[in-house]
């Protein structure tokens, strides 16, 4: 029998193929019209943290060096009021085989496909995640295909993701470069149709224990060098799964105090599935153009349940312009000797706002770097933008209008990372919630509770937005 | 007319997906009225020429057809011209960390 393979045809198979491409069945973990077992769902992989650990080490992912940045730490203090300037530490998350942190994600995925005799994986991304999964996949002898947005309909490649396509064949995958667009996700159905390869999405339970190790290794790191617990740990953050393992790898090892801080950049204006705006931004990830959404509605991933569930997380979401980002990576290489790409900064150029705000003995974690090389540089998105119109110069950042200018620095003073207002991304998520509900759904206890998990709204909250959303769910 | 590529040569591909009418419901205005396009690359199965329709085999293995509109083509990213508005930066802050320094 054959079966179509219109747009709306493969769409309306997308549950099965999913369920299909991972082996996972999301409907048993439902505990009422929205509510499921998160942990439950996490803890049936049977992955325990020291044998993710295990893992990681046969392919030498993870165990990255914990850096002092000290002559960041200087200049920042002296942007500081007296006594105010918290050391700033950096996880090099670069030494990973691939560059980025996003092996972690990769390796646990590949892993159990191949635990469960799949010939080969899947993956839909433009970025480092991708030549992380062809990474484990060479090492794993399984076969890859990767799915990426590259190009916009004039034929112009993003210059970071070029460099991704070049990286993921010369992992010895298959890539296939799509114009603009959401339909990206049909394409990607097909091919797991086509192929009955694994599903290596970001959002599956593997994905986010494999991050967990960064936040234990970092709480170790920071113990063994200054004998305390960080205060702040930064961590870029777009899809979610950065700060969820992030953050669940910091409980996990006792650092409960320890505030963590989600920073994007800010991309307001600007439309992720528009073919002009495609390469008028300078970041193809880490930014808000998927931050908010995610964090407001998770549950829009290439999964029925997304295993990152930033809002549960994060303690703060702040934001940083285009141009702080590159200031940071041009400081980051000249005090520090570090040339590291701009994408994995995000966290950074927010660390000297936030270093600011804490006394000097203070320790402040940006948990990332990321490799840099052709295209995945501020040179390249530079000149990129200027191609395309967009303004470059020096100034105060915050003049600076995504897509029409990126106003780089003058000075440490003028980095700030102004916070989003958590109280109504809390609502937004509420409203997603209701709105996702059957009209005659109704809501019980532990849908309730599960809401105030995920938002870490009051029970007030979450009932005033409710009722005004979704007036039958009483 | 264009010279035939041998089998077996690293070549790109090119297809269209969806036509402009038939993009999905959600996207922009702009993003609606251009076809969602795809390029893949892959080993040439049969001898062919630039322009033609013909079949690929990917690393993956898979074979898939489209038209050949390169052959073995480059990788043009790359860094390009210093920026000026980056490269006053590292003065700047040394001198900063410096100033700091003999104030104490």
């Amino acid at each position: 029998m054959s079966v179509g393979t219109s747009y709306a045809e493969v769409m309306a198979r997308r549950g099965a193929i999913v369920r299909e491409s991972i082996g996972l069945d999301y409907a048993r973990y439902a505990t009422g019209a929205l509510a499921f077992d998160y942990e439950r769902l996490l803890a049936d992989t049977g992955y325990g943290l020291d044998e993710v650990r295990g893992i990681q080490a046969k392919t030498a992912v993870g165990n990255t060096p914990l850096v002092e940045l000290e002559n960041v730490t200087a200049l920042a203090r002296s942007a500081a009021p007296p006594g105010r300037g918290a050391r700033i530490f950096v996880k090099d998350e670069a030494a990973n085989p691939s560059g980025s942190f996003k092996d972690r994600r990769a390796s646990l995925s590949i892993h159990e496909a191949r635990r469960r005799g799949f010939a080969g994986v899947v993956a839909a991304t433009s970025g480092n995640y991708g030549a992380a999964v062809a990474s484990q996949a060479a090492k794993a002898g399984l076969g890859c295909i990767v799915v990426q947005e590259a190009f916009d309909s004039r034929g112009v490649a993003q210059p970071e993701t070029a460099e991704k396509t070049r990286a993921c064949e010369a992992y010895g995958a298959e890539v296939i470069r799509l114009s603009v667009g959401p339909e990206l996700f049909y394409v990607f159905l097909r091919v797991l149709e086509e192929t009955g390869w694994f599903n290596a999405s970001l959002y599956t339970p593997y994905s986010i224990l494999g991050i967990e190790t960064l936040g234990v290794e970092l709480v170790e790191q920071v113990r063994e060098r200054t004998g305390r617990l960080p205060d702040v740990v930064i961590a870029t953050h777009a899809g979610g799964g950065n700060v969820t393992g992030t953050a669940r790898g910091l409980r996990a090892a006792g650092a409960c105090e320890t505030r963590l801080v989600a920073a994007s950049v800010d991309l307001a204006g600007l439309h992720m599935a528009s073919d002009r705006d495609f390469n008028r931004k300078s970041f193809t990830t880490g930014h808000t153009g998927f931050s908010l959404p995610f964090t407001t509605w998770p549950d829009r991933a290439d999964v029925p349940r997304n295993a990152a569930r930033a809002l549960r997380y994060m303690d703060r979401f702040v934001t940083v312009t285009q141009g702080e980002v590159f200031w940071a990576t041009q400081v980051l290489a000249e005090l520090e000797g570090m040339e590291r790409g701009p994408a994995g900064n995000t966290s950074l150029a927010a660390a000297f706002a936030l270093a600011r705000e804490l006394p000097e003995d203070g320790i402040v974690v940006v948990q990332e770097t990321e490799y840099t090389g052709a295209g995945k540089h501020p040179i390249p998105q530079l000149e990129l933008a200027r191609r395309m119109g967009v303004e470059v110069r020096r100034g105060d950042p915050h003049e600076s209008k995504p897509g029409q200018s990126i106003v780089i620095p003058e000075r440490p003073e003028q980095l700030e990372a102004p916070d989003v207002d958590l109280e109504a991304v809390r609502r937004s998520y509420l409203r997603h919630a209701a709105e996702s509900l059957p009209a005659a759904a109704l809501l019980t206890d532990a849908d309730r509770a599960f809401l105030i998990e995920e938002t870490r709204a009051s029970a007030d909250m979450v009932e005033e937005v409710l009722d005004a959303t979704h007036p039958t769910t009483g | 007319m264009a010279e035939a590529v041998a089998a077996g040569t690293w070549v790109e591909i090119h297809r269209v997906v969806l036509e402009a009418g038939q993009r999905a419901p959600q996207v922009p205005d702009d993003t609606a009225q251009v076809p969602l396009e795809m390029r893949v690359k892959g080993f040439l199965v049969a001898p062919g020429a630039p322009g033609d329709t013909v079949e690929i085999r990917t690393p993956a293995a898979r074979r898939l057809r489209g038209t050949l509109v390169a052959v073995n083509p480059a990788y043009a990213h790359g860094f390009g011209a210093p920026i000026a508005e980056l490269q006053a930066i590292g003065g700047e802050v040394r001198a900063r960390i410096a100033a700091r320094k003999a104030e104490r």
